[in-house]
């Protein structure tokens, strides 16, 4: 068997397995409800899931925009200040031992109801994998092709261009692909604390009303996008790094 | 352009590496430094590229104060350094792209990419070339910077003897195209008798440079290169009993 369909093959066991769980103990829907049930569900329910998916999707994209800028400038300055980078990694740290469920009402009572506080909650969650993937990667760039473009009259910010963010840009795409997952999640998380739209919101309305095909056929949506965001970074990375791709096939 | 070299110092922390240093190299030759590890050869190279900073004394070219100046020394490391997500056109741009003459540089690139063994690899990335190809596109590379004096620190240290030799013909061939002046450093005895118009001795601090050989000769081919079992001695003696001659004190 072929290394890529495994995966698949397994999801399609364990979905075989709960249909026969579901069907042959005959388990009511508001406890488990069948994958064929949520399949069903979702596909009834995309048109009022649709607007939902809009909204989550524009918070986790501006969010995990937003981190990635903060997150650049912030690895260059510690990159050129050690001092810096010495003071801010540790608290960086900190800001993700704090729960996410305790931040984002806290966000929502500076912020209003708006989709402010949701951004915050996606930068809060796509912040720090970003911005110490893309410090680690430049603090790994070999000094030696540094030297060689100061060598040939480069400054700070040529060496920049031309060698650091280049060469730590592996690292940079490491961390916006699990910064790309986090981010529906952290937009899904800030609705469901406080929003009048969105997947949170959806999730949460479903759940309280023990519709638990719908709750999982919004899982099932969630889930879809994050693996879409991933996929959008991966295809990035395909295109900004050709090199690889080259280098793996030669 | 003449390359003075005045009572350079160079110390990492308390280990002194250069100790005033003294040599120069007239317009248009090709001087070899050799000298066993740790004697401050890439050290000085480095040096003369700015990226380190001597403790004291001069460099200067034509006798105007020349120390990290790009516009004089081009510097070839002795990994390829070519990078990675670059391809080797642009690799081999890379001044131009510092000094923002890309494509003239460009132009002149693709003039002299069959004399260096490249056609055909222009849009190539450097994974894709073997080691001795590699090296001939660092090589361009430093070439195309224009610079008066190109320092070439071990150059083909990382290659193989074959791919050495191969290289060495090749460099051989190319000095006259180049018309640079030319400071070589190099553990390769042979290298440096091969391609060099003069030898220097370095040896580690206090001792300095420690010999000084001329080599003259109209004909230079594998044969005669290995003939040279007297200039050989006279190295080996050189670099090993550095207190009998002292050069530059």
């Amino acid at each position: 068997m072929h290394k890529k369909t495994i995966p698949i093959f397994v999801i399609g066991v364990l979905v075989l397995f709960f249909e026969a769980l579901v069907r042959i103990f005959k388990i009511p829907m508001y406890i488990l409800p069948a994958p064929s049930r949520v399949v069903h569900t979702l596909i009834k329910e995309l048109p009022v899931l649709s607007t939902h998916i809009g909204i989550t999707v524009l918070e986790a994209i501006l969010g995990i925009l937003i981190s990635l800028i903060f997150a650049l400038v912030l690895g260059i300055v510690m990159d050129l200040f050690p001092a810096v980078r010495h003071g801010i990694y540790p608290l960086l740290v900190i800001t993700q031992t704090v729960p996410m469920i305790v931040l984002a009402p806290i966000f929502i009572i500076y912020m209003g109801f708006g989709i402010a506080p949701k951004i915050l909650t996606v930068v809060l969650m796509c912040f720090f994998p970003i911005a110490i993937s893309f410090s680690d990667g430049l603090s790994q760039v070999e000094q030696d092709y540094v030297h060689l473009v100061r060598s040939y009259g480069a400054g700070w910010l040529m060496s920049y261009r031309l060698v650091k963010i280049p060469a730590a840009l592996p690292s940079l795409l490491s961390g916006l692909k699990v910064a790309a997952t986090y981010s529906i999640s952290g937009a899904v998380v800030g609705e469901w604390i406080g929003a009048q739209k969105g997947l949170g919101y959806y999730l949460l309305r479903v759940k309280n009303g023990y519709m638990l095909d719908k709750v999982f056929a919004c899982v099932l949506v969630i889930i879809f996008l994050s693996l879409c965001m991933n996929g959008m970074i991966h295809l990035f990375q395909r295109l900004a790094m050709p090199y690889v791709r080259k280098s793996t096939t030669n | 352009m003449k390359l003075d070299i005045q009572n350079i110092c160079f110390s990492y922390g308390d280990k002194s590496i250069l100790e005033n240093l003294n040599f120069s190299v007239e317009s248009g030759e090709f001087v070899s430094i050799l000298g066993p590890s740790g004697c401050g050869k890439s050290t000085l190279l480095k040096i003369l590229t700015g990226i380190l900073t001597p403790t004291c004394g001069m460099v200067s070219v034509d006798c105007k104060p020349a120390l990290g100046c790009s516009k004089h020394f081009s510097y070839m490391p002795q990994n390829d350094l070519l990078f990675p997500w670059k391809t080797i056109l642009d690799n081999v741009c890379l001044y131009g792209k510092i000094h923002g003459t890309y494509e003239e540089t460009k132009k002149e690139a693709l003039k002299n990419f069959s004399a260096f063994g490249l056609s055909g690899y222009e849009s190539c990335y450097p994974s894709s070339l073997s080691g001795g190809m590699r090296q001939r596109a660092a090589f361009l590379r430093t070439a195309l910077c224009h610079a008066d004096i190109l320092l070439l620190d071990e150059p083909f240290g990382a290659l193989d003897v074959i791919t050495r030799g191969e290289m060495q013909d090749w460099l051989l061939r190319m000095r006259k195209k180049l018309n640079r002046t030319v400071l070589l450093v190099t553990h390769d005895m042979d290298e440096a008798i091969y391609l060099s118009d003069r030898i220097l001795i370095l040896n580690t601090a206090p001792n300095g440079i420690t010999g000084e050989i001329k080599i003259e000769s109209s004909k230079r081919d594998r044969n005669w290169l290995y003939e040279q079992s007297d200039l050989r001695q006279q190295i080996y003696s050189l670099i090993m009993n550095p207190e009998e001659m002292n050069y530059d004190k």
